[in-house]
């Protein structure tokens, strides 16, 4: 059995599967790619052809146009093993964002299997992350410091709900990234019973009517733009984490200014962006996450491409598993995508 | 705790004051005797514990968690009781978080040994926030921003209007952790707590700033006049149960001023002034700052630094309540006093004689000495009441000085203004090593200005920014300020070697290039006093904060 590193290569543009001749997640433009989600710094423009799901293809077209997006775009569904030249290729959910997905790899009996980002926490927007066993794991490292373990998203919701309750005269601005964490905390959100409309900002709108289109129903949603001080009152209004404690904000009633990020576990972060009530909810895996799914998927070896990798690695050599840390450079760049 | 531990939670975060009482208050209208009542002690600082100390929480640290992971995270964190509330890895337990007066209760009684299994068991059991609180407690730096008087005026409000915050003052330092009768008045279950010969505090009389439109109305010959000198206001209370010096927040800062509560041998509550005085020369503000914010203090800044008060009034003597008598008889009687006692390191405030109001400009105007910030104006008639009351008492301070300054950097402000840059950094020339001019920041500011001022600073900064360092923005050096300010002080701990009292912004100056703006030759010139005050010239505006 070829070892791992021979097949698949830690390169400037990203990582490179040889005998299939595509990349995962390149950092650059290339000739063929196959994308685990839709974050910027995984799904770049411009490759000739791309492999993803429907929902991350869907996504990419959103963001970027249809021209960018690929010039041939296949999809693939989870579970359906697709051969690219030597190689057989197939997806499993990482439960990170809508369409989100791991890409499974074997050669000659060798197998890998890059996560790209995940979670291991309920999310109502996009089916959870499955586990498989294999040779290599090529992790994320995002959180991977034993302080951050991330709390209940529906205990943080209720938490802001609280607030609501306390100042209903004020409007609650979430500073929340556009794809992925917006649309769980609307669904939250109506979990929770918010079913008063709730107010966008414009960056938030396109993204939003994507997940519609693709079947994940998100209620009653506004512009915040042009709604009246007076309507926002008492209302929840999503926005860009850059916009809430900005100039943008200045039309909201008295803001209470929140921001939902698994950053937010650290008080001096929270303080430095001026947010009043921070929210601990996280698209990628805690500390026990990333260690439960090492121990999980079993691999002798762990490839950690960005993030805190020297506690992770430390941590997995405790436990008799080869770290290596990847150092890819242009990962984990939409900090406040966390 | 777990109550606790969210309403620290928000206040941590909360800058607006408004958003804390209202938080405050529904802490205490929702949570149980006697709990409530440490909480309250907590916010308010009167909580310490002898042998709970930040090096309990090291130990545990590292009893428990692994040594490189530890190091890793507490260098992300950076905050000791943060990494560990955060990291601790709990141990299963059935046991239920502890409650705030077990905490506290155990806190105070148990053995410097068995403290490390006791709070172990305690954070096994709890969540990062309620660890977070513990630890916080437990270290004695809860640093959530929460005022003594906040937290009177959030219970005050608890009473529906039956108690004023100053009720609550008076009654205070009376009163000892978990607080129930103080709750049982607020609530109406009980009668007011009666202090008895308790030194509590008195909500002292604070007066306005003249304004213009004030001036006219004035008579002279119903005005006394003193002047305001520039220490910190504070309240002297003896009585048979023991000595207190307050300061105007109500804070008991006996602790580091030993020597005025030795003096304090009789029955009296008096109103006055602390400063430094050496031979019979009042020191300027900053020296009086060496000795504030100390719990204890030693015998050589005591030496360095003798402090003494100024006596303005008499609010009790004996047990003779005085405060409802006019200020003129009220004078006589602390004259009366004072000739009686003859109290070691106290003095009194002269009143000064005048005839006109011209008298008084002319006085206020030539009040040279840095620890002179103006005129005090009261109403011979006026009884000493609490708070602010109109048109008994004035302050008349001195016109501020002003220079012209480059603004150098820029941080947001917080709350209404956390999307303005609203906190000016700004600096002088001097000549650098290289004989090159170059700006030597002197201060910072984040008043004075208008709303449409602020609004175009805001949008020049964010034009203009040529390096960001977090939340700072450094910008082009070529907008000036003329920046008002009470006095200039020398200073080591400044890079300039001179801080200002009270800088705000007195007016925008971008008709001036930024290499015409002031050198700090010129304002050293003003602290040598080799130039008198305001040659420097006076500012614009006269609403300077106190």
């Amino acid at each position: 059995m070829p070892h791992p590193e021979t097949w698949l290569k830690s390169t400037p543009s990203g990582l490179f599967c040889e005998p299939g001749g595509f990349h995962v997640d390149p950092l650059r433009a290339v000739e063929r790619a196959v994308i685990t989600h839709g974050h910027s710094d995984h799904a770049r423009p411009g490759h000739r052809s791309v492999l993803a799901t429907r929902e991350t293809l869907a996504i990419m077209r959103t963001r970027m146009g249809e021209a960018a997006a690929g010039a041939n775009q296949q999809s693939l569904g989870f579970g359906e093993v697709l051969r690219i030249g030597e190689v057989d290729v197939w997806l499993q959910p990482a439960g990170h964002v809508l369409g989100s997905a791991q890409v499974a790899m074997e050669w000659r009996g060798s197998r890998i299997v890059v996560s790209g980002d995940y979670k291991r926490a309920r999310d109502p927007t996009t089916p959870g992350f499955v586990p498989i066993a294999c040779d290599v794991f090529v992790t994320e490292a995002t959180f991977a410091l034993p302080v951050f373990r991330h709390p209940k998203a529906e205990a943080e919701i209720g938490r802001l709900l609280d607030s609501v309750a306390l100042f209903p005269e004020r409007t609650h601005v979430v500073g929340c990234y556009s794809l992925g964490k917006c649309q769980r905390l609307i669904m939250l959100l109506r979990e929770a019973g918010w079913d008063r409309p709730i107010y966008l900002h414009g960056a938030h709108q396109a993204l939003c009517q994507t997940y519609e289109e693709l079947g994940v129903k998100l209620g009653a949603l506004r512009p915040a733009t042009v709604a009246g001080k007076a309507d926002l009152a008492g209302a929840i209004v999503l926005a860009p984490p850059s916009a809430i404690a900005d100039r943008w904000a200045r039309r909201l009633a008295e803001p209470v200014v929140c921001a939902a990020s698994g950053w937010m576990r650290v008080r001096q972060r929270a303080k430095q962006g001026g947010v009043e009530l921070p929210l601990v909810i996280s698209d990628h895996a805690d500390w026990d996450e990333l260690n439960a799914t090492l121990d999980e998927v079993a691999a002798p070896e762990v490839w950690v491409t960005h993030g805190a990798e020297e506690a992770l690695i430390h941590a997995a050599g405790l436990r008799g598993i080869r770290g290596r840390a990847l150092r890819l450079l242009g990962y984990g760049d939409e900090d406040a995508e966390a | 705790m777990i109550a606790f531990a969210a309403l620290l939670e928000r206040l941590v975060f909360t800058p607006g004051r408004n958003t804390k009482r209202a938080l405050l208050r529904r802490y205490f209208a929702t949570q149980p005797d006697p709990d409530r009542g440490f909480g309250l002690a907590a916010v308010t600082g009167e909580l310490t514990f002898k042998s709970a100390k930040p090096a309990l929480i090291r130990e545990l640290a590292a009893a428990r968690t692994d040594p490189d992971l530890f190091a890793l995270s507490y260098d992300f964190v950076g905050d000791l009781a943060e990494t560990v509330a955060l990291m601790w890895p709990s141990m299963a337990t059935n046991r239920a978080p502890p409650d705030m007066a077990e905490v506290i209760e155990t806190l105070n009684a148990a053995d410097k040994a068995e403290l490390p299994g006791i709070v172990a068991g305690w954070l096994d059991a709890s969540d990062p926030s309620v660890r977070f609180a513990l630890l916080k407690l437990i270290t004695g730096g809860l640093r959530v921003g929460v005022s003594a008087r906040l937290a009177k005026v959030a219970l005050a409000e608890m009473s529906g209007g039956r108690v004023t915050a100053d009720d609550v003052e008076e009654v205070w330092h009376g009163l000892a952790p978990p607080y129930a009768s103080l709750f049982a008045w607020l609530e109406d279950r009980a009668p007011r707590p009666d202090p008895a010969d308790a030194p509590v505090f008195r909500p002292p009389m604070l007066a306005h700033p003249l304004e213009h439109a004030d001036f006219a109305a004035l008579d002279p010959a119903a005005l006394r006049a003193e002047w305001k000198w520039d220490g910190i206001r504070v309240q002297l209370v003896a009585t048979g149960g023991g000595q207190r010096l307050y300061s105007r927040g109500s804070e008991d800062i006996s602790g580091g001023f030993p020597e005025i509560i030795r003096a304090m041998d009789f029955h009296a509550v008096l109103d006055g002034e602390l400063l430094v005085v050496r031979d019979g020369q009042v020191a300027p503000f900053a020296d009086l700052q060496q000795r504030l914010n100390r719990k204890s203090v030693g015998a050589k800044l005591m030496q360095q630094h003798p402090v003494a008060v100024r006596l303005y009034d008499i609010l009790f003597d004996g047990a003779e309540d005085l405060r409802t008598l006019p200020f003129d008889a009220r004078r006589a009687r602390l004259e009366a006093w004072y000739a009686r006692q003859r109290p070691a390191r106290m003095d009194l405030s002269d009143m000064i004689r005048f005839e006109t109001l011209e008298d008084l400009a002319a006085l206020r105007d030539g009040a040279r000495a840095a620890s002179i910030e103006g005129l005090m104006l009261k109403r011979g008639d006026a009884p000493y009441l609490p708070g602010r009351p109109r048109g008994l008492w004035w302050k008349w301070k001195r016109d501020p000085l002003s220079i012209d300054a480059v603004l150098m950097y820029a941080q947001r402000g917080h709350g209404k203004r956390s999307s303005f840059y609203s906190d000016y950094t700004f600096g002088l020339w001097r000549s650098g090593a290289d004989g090159r001019d170059e700006l030597v920041p002197i201060g910072k500011a984040y008043s004075g200005f208008t709303d449409e001022e602020l609004t175009l600073l805001d949008r020049w900064i964010r034009n203009n920014t040529v390096a960001r360092f977090g939340p700072v923005r450094e910008v082009e050096k070529a907008f000036v300020l003329e920046v008002a300010f009470d006095a200039a002080q020398r200073s080591p701990r400044h890079k300039s070697g001179v801080a200002l009292r009270f800088p705000r912004i007195a007016r925008l100056r971008q008709d001036k290039p930024a290499a015409e703006a002031d050198r700090l030759e010129t304002l050293m010139r003003v602290v040598e006093g080799q130039a008198a005050p305001r040659t420097c010239r006076g500012a614009g505006r006269t609403d300077s904060p106190s």
